[in-house]
């Protein structure tokens, strides 16, 4: 058994992991990071259109700050996220575009003078001010109050991860390529690191770290329709799983954008409609105003894409011999701004659909692209149920994202939390409890395990297809706890899916080839993929309410009053079929931006009885503090500053208080 | 460029495919590298990522490939189709005959059939070359960030949007013929870095890092780099310049 030591090992090679890395060694302690793929490959590089820091360049940007963005996170998220994890976040999302400015990243800046953009389908003339001329510039995106994207044209995901790549490099961390971490080495109480498979020839050995961060991503391959690469089947949430110890949180909670192309479910960016494009039906007709005359289309990716399903169902969507969809049209960008501005976008168009983008509209539909839930951590990005484990990026429920994510959040999220949860890193590993006291009879008895758990379905002989079920997996999760969601499909897929566990059990190879053979890797994800479909689907099936990215139509209302909480999945015992749900719930009392109306999208919420109460007292606190600066009421109302490292914790500069702003 | 493509025509029977694929697993010391042909119905759209899947889910298990984003803009997917390095997730079978010919790029460590290991390479490749920006201070995180002119951001960009997918290695003579050729990716890379401000390396930096054979001197200007690149970067015009500055660094 080969055991290779370090202090930190990271899982995952994506933005999330890298960042964390590089704190964690910056602050010497020696790290090593696992990949599925070469590191510059992974799916961070398929994020487009941008990410948001309350920078306020741009002259739409004007008046923005941490409290526009907090608010926008907060109503995005439909109240369901952890308010003090926002305030993190959006205080230290303008340091993470700085910091990668430094590195690199070429961000598109402000043009001093006069630019024609379209707004709500029209064109209108802007002047930039030449104070900003040079600064990070920002676009629209969904459910935001200000223009704060920051953008690298649609590649912003390429240049970030090649920038934040290329420094791990620089700082000489390695990055053990094509291995999958397949369990962790833990006793119940602590991790020790994690039993990996080396993709290549197929062997396992032990990394044993003080620290192990999971950063593995979400897992949009449950679905059928996704926008998300092939290897973001969420393994590293499922290992964690398997623990029995850590929960996955909101699992239930899934995003779907708005833009698909149709059927292939490839992205095209929200920078799309951002930058002005139009959704239209059959009849060319530019329904979102319909529905939504605040936001039309650049209310949040929720209701977006449920409206455009309810419209599709009405009878107004377009088809081809796929199926139904709708328009997309950013012809009324033209040509040079696409060229410009949109060039992924563009050859996407071209490569997969062989249409021109500048005369031609894009077939689109929702499809699965996020996963808010994951690992359940505290705002320092330890797991709960194990010491020494971490988890951030998507992989987590850090719980910046609550049941809706907005654009550009994610990406930003990677970043800054891999830059404070690399720090909470490197202070475990500093102090005694970060001590390594693993015995070799522990290492060896998970590596063990974990040796026959691929020989037991290597050497069963069964009658059933890896791939066969996991298509039928994949098609009941699309089909069935999708967008638009009803008990009595949710109840028939949470069957489904049990039947498919059990017959996970009992799979037949066809062959047997030397190396990490493509279709034992196959087998062997399925059984854990099932395992995360059911927290999905049950969580979802028990939810009884509407929230965010959660819609059923059976209960279409939010309810605050029962369902002001989070889902907590365990699986205990591994003969288990379903997970074992348990709930914490979001305290009020504790709340900045107490449960209201979103701004968009239906406004029917069943109150919480502290609702009011709190109301009461943020207007109090509020008006008490009416002649101190924002910094203080903020402090006053929930105070965050203190969850920070200690040099991510100053006030962020901007350029001088634009006309208007209120201080 | 827009890919034109070949409509099948109304109502006629879908193509049968025959993709003859190299095979071979270097993880068996006897296995020996053969042409093996999966036969398949054509389907609307069908990409070359749908195909192999659907070999692989019907007729073959143990198949090798890399795909990623599927989506053309992560480089896992190179490989050689009918003989040209391309990105096999945004090639569509529509565009080819009814047999097409798959092998995995040269050059590279084989890692099985159609999977090679471009991540090694390029690793090695970005800790020769030290592509990265040097930085000698820390950053002020709270401090407004450096200023950049709005086009020189974009021309950065436009070097910068490299995948590292190896087909210009794949379709480069000099590299056939020197292992230690750095190629078009490494060249790229090397000019994207001299363009930006915030990299601070002198070109006498930059000649110590390109300035032989294995560099700059060593493209013959062929220049299949340039005609198969993906991501259609101005290969030609960087490698030529990059020349230039450096004949010149060399020389004084």
């Amino acid at each position: 058994m080969e055991i290779i030591h370090s202090d930190v090992l990271v899982i995952g090679g994506g933005l999330a992991g890298l960042r964390a890395g590089l704190a964690a060694q910056k602050r010497g302690q020696q790290v090593i990071i696992l990949s599925l793929v070469p590191p510059k490959r992974s799916h961070s590089a398929a994020a487009q259109g941008g990410m948001q820091a309350s920078l306020a360049n741009a002259l739409k940007g004007a008046g923005d700050n941490e409290d526009v963005h907090f608010e926008d996170t907060v109503r995005g998220s439909d109240w369901g996220n952890d308010q003090e994890v926002a305030r993190m976040f959006t205080h230290v999302a303008p340091k993470a575009v700085r910091e990668l400015a430094a590195w690199g990243v070429p961000w598109n800046r402000v043009e001093a003078g006069e630019r024609t953009v379209i707004i709500d389908g029209k064109p209108v003339t802007l002047t930039e001010s030449a104070d900003a001329h040079g600064l990070i510039t920002a676009r629209d995106f969904g459910g935001t109050r200000k223009w704060r994207t920051c953008y690298v044209a649609d590649g912003t995901g390429h240049a970030m991860l090649y920038a934040v790549s290329d420094q791990t490099i620089a700082a000489g961390i390695p990055v053990h390529e094509r291995r999958e971490a397949v369990a962790l080495i833990h006793d119940g109480e602590r991790c020790h690191g994690a039993i990996v498979r080396n993709l290549i020839d197929g062997k396992l050995s032990a990394y044993v770290a003080k620290a192990t961060c999971i950063a593995t991503g979400g897992f949009g391959r449950l679905y059928q329709a996704t926008t998300n690469a092939v290897i973001n089947e969420g393994i590293g949430a499922a290992i964690a799983l398997d623990t029995g110890v850590v929960p996955l949180a909101n699992m239930e909670a899934i995003q779907f954008h708005p833009t698909a192309i149709f059927p292939a479910g490839i992205l095209v960016t929200e920078g799309c409609r951002g930058d002005g494009g139009l959704l239209r039906d059959v009849d060319g007709h530019r329904f979102m105003p319909d529905y939504e005359p605040e936001k039309k289309e650049l209310a949040s990716r929720d209701v977006v894409s449920r409206r455009m399903e309810a419209h599709i169902k009405a009878g107004k969507g377009a088809s081809n011999r796929f199926g139904q969809h709708l328009w997309l049209d950013i012809t009324l960008l033209g040509e040079a701004h696409i060229n410009h501005k949109l060039r992924e976008v563009k050859e996407i168009c071209q490569y997969f659909l062989g249409i021109d983008p500048a005369k031609q509209w894009i077939p689109v539909r929702p499809a699965q692209h996020y996963s808010m839930g994951g690992i359940r951590t505290n705002a320092d990005g330890a797991a709960r149920g194990l010491r020494g484990l971490f988890a951030c990026g998507e992989a987590a429920c850090w719980d910046l994202h609550g049941f809706n994510r907005l654009g550009g959040n994610s990406v930003a999220e990677t970043v800054v939390s891999g830059m404070i949860v690399g720090e909470a890193i490197a202070d475990f590993c500093a102090s005694t409890a970060g001590e390594l006291t693993v015995s070799t009879a522990l290492i060896r008895q998970c590596f063990e395990r974990a040796q026959s758990e691929f020989a037991a379905i290597a050497n069963h002989h069964g009658k059933e297809s890896a791939s066969l079920l996991l298509r039928e997996m994949q098609a009941t999760m699309t089909a069935q706890v999708g967008i638009v969601r009803h008990g009595e499909a949710m109840n028939a897929a949470v069957n489904t899916l049990q039947d498919l566990l059990l017959r996970s059990r009992d799979l037949g190879l066809s062959g047997r080839r030397s190396g990490a053979d493509p279709e034992l890797t196959l087998a062997w994800r399925l059984q854990k993929m099932l395992k995360l479909a059911l927290c999905v689907s049950y969580g979802a099936l028990q939810r009884t309410e509407s929230r965010g990215a959660h819609f059923r139509e059976d209960y279409p209302q939010r309810n605050d009053a029962d369902w002001l909480k989070r889902t907590l999945a365990s699986w205990p015992n591994s003969e288990q079929t379903l997970p074992t749900l348990n709930y914490e719930s979001l305290d009020i009392a504790r709340m900045e931006l107490p449960p209201g109306w979103r701004g968009y999208g239906t406004r029917d919420a069943i109150e919480h009885p502290l609702t009011a109460g709190r109301q009461a007292e943020v207007e109090a606190t509020r008006a008490a503090l009416a002649s101190s600066d924002r910094h203080a009421v903020q402090a006053a109302l929930m105070p965050f500053r203190h969850l920070l490292p200690a040099h991510l914790r100053g006030d962020n500069a901007r350029i001088g208080q634009h006309p208007g702003e209120n201080a | 460029m827009i890919t034109l493509f070949r409509k099948p025509k109304p109502g006629a029977a879908p193509r049968r495919l025959t993709l003859h694929i190299l095979r071979c697993n270097p993880a068996d010391p006897a296995s020996k590298p053969y042409l093996q042909a999966f036969e398949l119905e054509e389907a609307e759209g069908m990409t070359l990522f749908i195909a192999l899947n659907e070999i692989r889910a019907t007729q073959d298990p143990s198949l090798q490939f890399d795909f990623v984003c599927r989506a053309g803009i992560c480089g896992s997917c190179a490989m050689l189709v009918d003989g040209r390095p391309a990105l096999a997730c945004r090639t569509l079978t529509r565009d080819y005959g009814s047999d097409i010919t798959l092998a995995p790029l040269p050059f590279f460590e084989l890692i099985g059939d159609l999977s090679v290991n471009t991540g090694k390479w390029m690793r090695g490749t970005a800790e020769r070359l030290q592509t990265w920006i040097a930085q000698s201070e820390a950053v002020d995180l709270d401090a407004l960030e450096a200023r950049m002119e709005p086009a020189l951001a974009e021309a950065i960009y436009e070097l910068d949007r490299c995948i590292e997918c190896g087909c210009c290695i794949a379709g480069c003579g000099t590299a056939q013929m020197n292992e230690n050729f750095v190629g078009a990716v490494g060249l790229n890379k090397i000019a994207r870095f001299r363009l930006d401000p915030r990299d601070t390396r002198s070109d006498a930096e930059f000649f110590e890092l390109i300035g032989d054979d294995d560099g700059v001197f060593g493209c013959m200007s062929l220049l299949g780099c340039h005609d198969l690149c993906p991501k259609e970067l101005p290969l030609q015009t960087q490698i030529a310049f990059l020349r230039r500055k450096m004949a010149v660094t060399g020389l004084y």
